[in-house]
């Protein structure tokens, strides 16, 4: 009962991290910028540049609102821009954006670390903490930032620094300069315009049912790009993860396989003497076998039953306090562009399927016994 | 003439029959009667066991048959032989095997439910049983709460339950101290003197020997002597 325990408790615990791991980076990467679904001007992604902007139609706004599923609209109008203070420059993401829904969107204001949040009205930056370092820039101070407007307009703005974040993605966090939305437009000759709209949606895993109503009720003239779409590297690296996981799952199931068939074994050949016993008094060999049976089944069942029970707390716990790598191996991590976090990641699916999962090897390796007792020979079962 | 209860005819187990022929049995003719008390006894090696297992059906013959109350036992196959067995044959273990779980009331009526007999009819019997072994006071002891010469009783109870033709005891005695052995013995004795049980043992203890009524000695898978069985007179 303990072995097939601890293989539930197992099983889910990896396919817990997996699925944690996984949600934290799409929701590091998705939930920190680019929202689930974006909509463009048609184009916008093969070529990235301002001109390719678009003009903010109400009825647009409107319509994405009327589809209750989508919980936050966040304009933006995003370009590549030079920043400058004193003799350093460096290039950055100029985003321009709706200070009330990007906060809604990415928690923006949360992730402040010095300063204050900005509002729509003010004529003042929000600095990613890696690029303050890389100018070596602080909250106060004035920044200059240039580079092309709309229809190629020289784009050239003093601005005051208002507050530091911390992104997770250390590329965002080396690149990112948040400015309000009409400030920016203003600053880029883009009166009205924008690059994008991101989108905030209620469930993600309906993201793609909401992706394919979107396109025709939005018109030809846009883009409607799942984050799948947009970030393609990080789409194939779940999914090569996911493979590897499968072979992880294979190796893991394997063991458990070998540990519960050690376990089945040695109580079968444990109770040889008995069987033998019981066999030589009389009992039919079916009859044993359903015994066998039913004891499997109980003993797997109740196994399975512990095993959930360990894991849940085990898993919330993983949940509410995550794994959190320091050090080199965090280095690594962000090296990828990845947060060194391992939450779990508590779904009730999880502990059905694998607990499935193991039920079925468990009942599958139970046949062993009674393939054991039906071979077996009392005269040799009751030998010392 | 009494009843013969088994019969065996020429009965030999050859192990190795392909390359080097190994007796363990060669060619036994025994015939045993209702109410004997038999005693197999001879050194390690001899056949003793197999000799008790071919009794049962345990274990089947190289050559040869035994016929229990007239049926051909070795010429049955699975479920009969296991039926055959359960209604006709008591087995008694030199280490008890009693179910460790159950109580000395449900080792005993454990046999009875492989029966399928009726409960009121079971609990009858234990309780007779019980009595019989001098046991009522351990009704719901389990074997780790009872001495060895008590679990060998309880035993022997169960052996007894299923009313069978006869009682094969393998070393019964070899666990239990002089004091149990020589309880174990008179128990058995009473039962063969008062319910005219058949009971054939395979020993090593002198003790058994002695109060044997009939005593076969086995050698190198061959009978070398048997003595003449003693009439049992019913009390």
């Amino acid at each position: 009962m303990a072995s097939i325990a601890f293989a539930v408790l197992f099983a889910i615990i990896m396919k817990s991290f997996q699925n944690g791991v996984f949600n934290n980076l799409i929701k590091n990467v998705v939930g920190y910028y680019s929202g689930y679904v974006q909509i463009h001007q048609k184009g916008y992604w093969d070529e990235q540049v301002l001109d390719n902007c678009f003009a903010l139609d109400n009825s647009l706004i409107k319509k994405l609102k009327q589809n209750p599923q989508i919980n936050v609209i966040v304009p933006r109008l995003e370009t590549f821009v030079l920043i400058s203070k004193g003799n350093s420059t460096k290039g950055c993401m100029l985003v321009g954006t709706d200070a009330v829904k990007e906060n809604e969107l990415t928690q923006l204001k949360n992730k402040i670390i010095k300063g204050a949040y900005f509002q729509n009205r003010e004529e003042v930056v929000i600095l990613a903490e890696g690029l303050a370092k890389r100018i070596n820039a602080s909250v106060n101070d004035t920044i200059v930032l240039f580079g092309q407007g709309y229809h190629g307009v020289m784009a050239a703005g003093k601005f005051k620094i208002k507050g530091i974040v911390h992104l997770a993605s250390p590329q965002m966090n080396d690149a990112f300069v948040y400015l309000p939305l009409s400030a920016t437009q203003y600053y880029l000759s883009a009166e009205n315009r924008l690059t994008s709209l991101s989108l905030g949606i209620d469930n993600p895993e309906r993201m793609n049912a909401i992706v394919q109503n979107l396109q025709p009720s939005i018109g030809k003239n846009y883009e409607v790009m799942p984050w799948q779409e947009m970030m393609p590297e990080i789409s194939n690296h779940i999914k090569a993860d996911g493979f590897s996981f499968y072979i992880f799952s294979g190796i893991l199931y394997l063991i458990i396989g070998f540990g519960l068939f050690g376990t089945i074994l040695m109580m079968t050949v444990e109770r040889m003497y008995e069987f033998g016993m019981l066999i030589a008094i009389g009992m039919k060999k079916s009859k044993l076998k359903m015994i066998l049976l039913g004891e499997t089944f109980l003993i797997t069942l109740l196994g399975v039953v512990l095993g959930i029970l360990l894991s849940m707390p085990s898993v919330i716990y993983l949940q509410e306090k995550p794994i959190r790598f320091s050090g080199e191996i965090a280095k690594a991590y962000e090296q990828f562009g990845f947060e060194a976090l391992f939450p779990a990641e508590f779904d009730l699916r999880i502990f059905f399927t694998q607990s499935l999962i193991v039920l079925f090897m468990a009942t599958l390796i139970g046949l062993y016994p009674l393939w054991f007792v039906s071979s077996l020979n009392p005269v040799n079962a009751m030998k010392k | 003439m009494r009843e013969t209860v088994i019969d065996a005819h020429n009965l030999s187990k050859i192990y190795d029959e392909k390359t080097i022929p190994v007796y363990a049995l060669n060619k036994v003719h025994l015939h045993i009667s209702r109410g004997e008390f038999t005693a197999i006894k001879g050194p390690s090696g001899s056949g003793k066991t197999t000799l008790l297992n071919m009794l049962g059906g345990l274990d089947i013959p190289s050559e040869g048959f035994v016929e229990i109350n007239g049926t051909n036992i070795t010429a049955l196959k699975g479920n009969e032989l296991v039926d055959f067995r359960l209604n006709n044959i008591g087995f008694v273990f030199q280490s008890y095997n009693l179910i460790p779980v159950l109580t000395a009331k449900e080792n005993i009526e454990f046999i009875m439910l492989l029966q399928k007999r009726p409960e009121k009819e079971r609990e009858q019997r234990v309780l007779e049983l019980l009595k019989q072994i001098g046991m009522e006071d351990k009704i719901n002891k389990r074997p780790r709460e009872l001495s060895g010469g008590q679990q060998q009783r309880v035993a022997v109870a169960r052996a007894l339950a299923p009313k069978p033709q006869f009682i094969l005891a393998d070393e019964p005695t070899a666990n239990l101290d002089s004091v149990s052995a020589e309880n174990l013995l008179d128990m058995m004795l009473k039962l063969n003197q008062e319910e005219n049980m058949t009971f054939v043992f395979s020993t090593h203890d002198q003790r058994v020997i002695n109060r044997a009524r009939r005593v076969i000695t086995l050698e190198d898978g061959k009978i070398v002597s048997d003595t003449a069985p003693t009439t049992v007179e019913h009390i």
